[in-house]
């Protein structure tokens, strides 16, 4: 019980991350996916759906620059049903909405909550908010997200885990996608892991190819451990 | 009044929604009525004595203690566009957020559980506005001023307009905005006496009618 919290149960909506629903319970896990255009961030949040949607009861909130491809994907490929997928869009700015200005994000990921809190399946475990691509220096807010993944790929260069920045250094998670793709653009991916663990010391990278067999498998137990640590907590 | 309170209020920063709302440049935009700094500054002009004018109306009312949800009707009869109404209650909604955070009360928090999915914004505005110790005039100049800000802001983002122009526009807006607050503060104090029919009902067609059509874009920069 968070006895910190004054929420009566039929009182106004929460005003940020509050761990504690104004119902009095413990809100879902929210993880938000960054990173540059066409990383991968859409397929990442795809298969992750696909490996834990047996196991927890998911959502996900894009955030598309100016279509709602990322949306209409994941509704296409139907990772989830439609009531759990849910579109912001962002005015040509997509680091502002998950950075300076919450705000739409944080109603798109209540209003998913409030839904499923009141339908009789079972309150929201996870919402993954996924940020439209942006450049190096997009990170979410502590606000919006309990824990954040970066996702760059080989094929964009190896050498921004050298060049750095907010997403690369200070993410919960960085994954470098599509290591399938190394041996035809050149990347060297034991620079790019050293490189990593230079920016990063102790937080963790994974390397994934979404094309490989193992696919999300590292990135969902990573999810499910913070999962189980919020759960706990 | 705090004038230090009033920039805060009144910063294009101010966490409240506003980025992703171009406030019908969009639409005007791609109709090609706004081609350059000329065309934009005659759009705000145009924006500003019309839906800027009623904005700040139902503002500076709030600002003075009219109740929200009368107000929030008032508000509603003033907006023919339904695409506009829903922008216009999801940007309450986000402004409700920011105001109880930054200057948290009882007003405000009752006005968030009357409406959970949100009030028109200016309404929310101008109760901000009071929770904050600011007054009508304060309130309607932040509403006013929002009305030709958030388009410059957005057409420098679609044309690539010169950032320098369209701040000079709105500059050159100063004149008008402070008669628009004025007339938006006055009108909101025959409210007491006269009701909400006191305030302003001026609009701007074109306005609904791209509003309308940019809701119904499958591809979009702006929400709004
Ligand atoms: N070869 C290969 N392609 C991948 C992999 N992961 C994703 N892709 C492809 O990369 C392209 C872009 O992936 P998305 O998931 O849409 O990328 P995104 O980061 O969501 O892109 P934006 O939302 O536009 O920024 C798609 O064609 C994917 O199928 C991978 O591991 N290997
Ligand atoms: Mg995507």
């Amino acid at each position: 019980m968070h006895l910190d919290h004054s929420h009566a149960s039929d009182g106004p909506a929460a005003l940020s991350a509050d761990a504690v629903r104004p119902d009095g319970r413990r809100r879902a896990l929210r993880i938000g996916l960054g990173g540059p255009v066409g990383s991968g961030k859409t397929a990442t949040v795809a298969a992750l759906c696909r490996a834990l949607r047996d196991e927890l009861s998911l959502a996900v909130v894009t955030n598309d620059i100016y279509t709602r491809e990322d949306a209409a994907f994941l509704l296409r490929e139907a990772v989830l049903p439609p009531e759990r997928i849910m579109a912001v869009e962002t005015g040509a700015c997509p680091h502002t909405a998950i950075r300076d200005d919450i705000s739409a994000n944080l109603e798109a990921v209540e209003d998913l909550e409030t839904v499923f809190a009141h339908e009789g399946v079972g309150p929201l475990d996870l919402v993954l908010v996924e940020s439209g691509g942006d450049n190096l220096t997009a990170t979410f807010s502590r606000g919006l997200v309990d824990a954040q993944l970066f996702v760059i790929d080989v094929a964009g260069g190896d050498d921004i885990p050298r060049k750095g920045g907010p997403g690369v250094t200070t993410a919960d998670l960085l994954v470098v996608n599509k290591t399938d793709l190394a041996p035809y653009v050149g990347s060297d991916l034991q620079r790019m892991a050293r490189d990593a663990k230079e920016q990063r010391a102790e937080l963790p990278v994974v390397f994934q190819s979404l094309r490989s067999p193992a696919g999300v498998s590292e990135v969902a137990a990573w999810v499910r451990e913070r999962h189980a640590a919020w759960t706990a907590a | 009044m705090s004038r230090a309170t009033l920039l805060v209020l009144a910063d294009g920063r101010f966490p409240a929604g506003g980025h992703a709302h171009s406030g019908g440049a969009e639409a005007a935009v791609a109709a090609g009525r706004v081609t350059g700094a000329a065309d934009l500054a005659e759009f705000c002009r145009g924006r500003l004595h019309t839906s800027g004018l009623v904005a700040a109306a139902l503002a500076a009312a709030a600002a003075l203690g009219t109740d929200p949800l009368q107000l929030d009707e008032a508000a509603d009869a003033r907006t023919p566009s339904a695409a506009l109404r829903t922008a216009a209650r999801k940007l309450g909604r986000q402004m409700m957020r920011a105001a109880r955070a930054t200057w948290p009360s009882a007003e405000l928090d009752a006005l968030a559980s009357a409406r959970p999915r949100g009030a028109h914004q200016p309404v929310v505005l101008g109760l901000a506005a009071r929770s904050a110790g600011l007054g009508p005039e304060d309130a309607a100049y932040v509403a006013a001023y929002e009305s030709v800000s958030g388009p410059a802001t957005a057409v420098v983002r679609l044309l690539s307009l010169d950032p320098f122009d369209a701040t000079a526009v709105l500059a050159r807006l100063a004149p008008d905005l402070d008669r628009v607050a004025a007339d938006a503060a006055e009108c909101a104090r025959r409210v007491p006496e006269e009701g909400v029919d006191a305030l302003p009902a001026s609009s701007a067609p074109l306005l609904d009618i791209g509003a309308e059509a940019h809701a119904a874009w499958a591809v979009r920069l702006f929400a709004s």
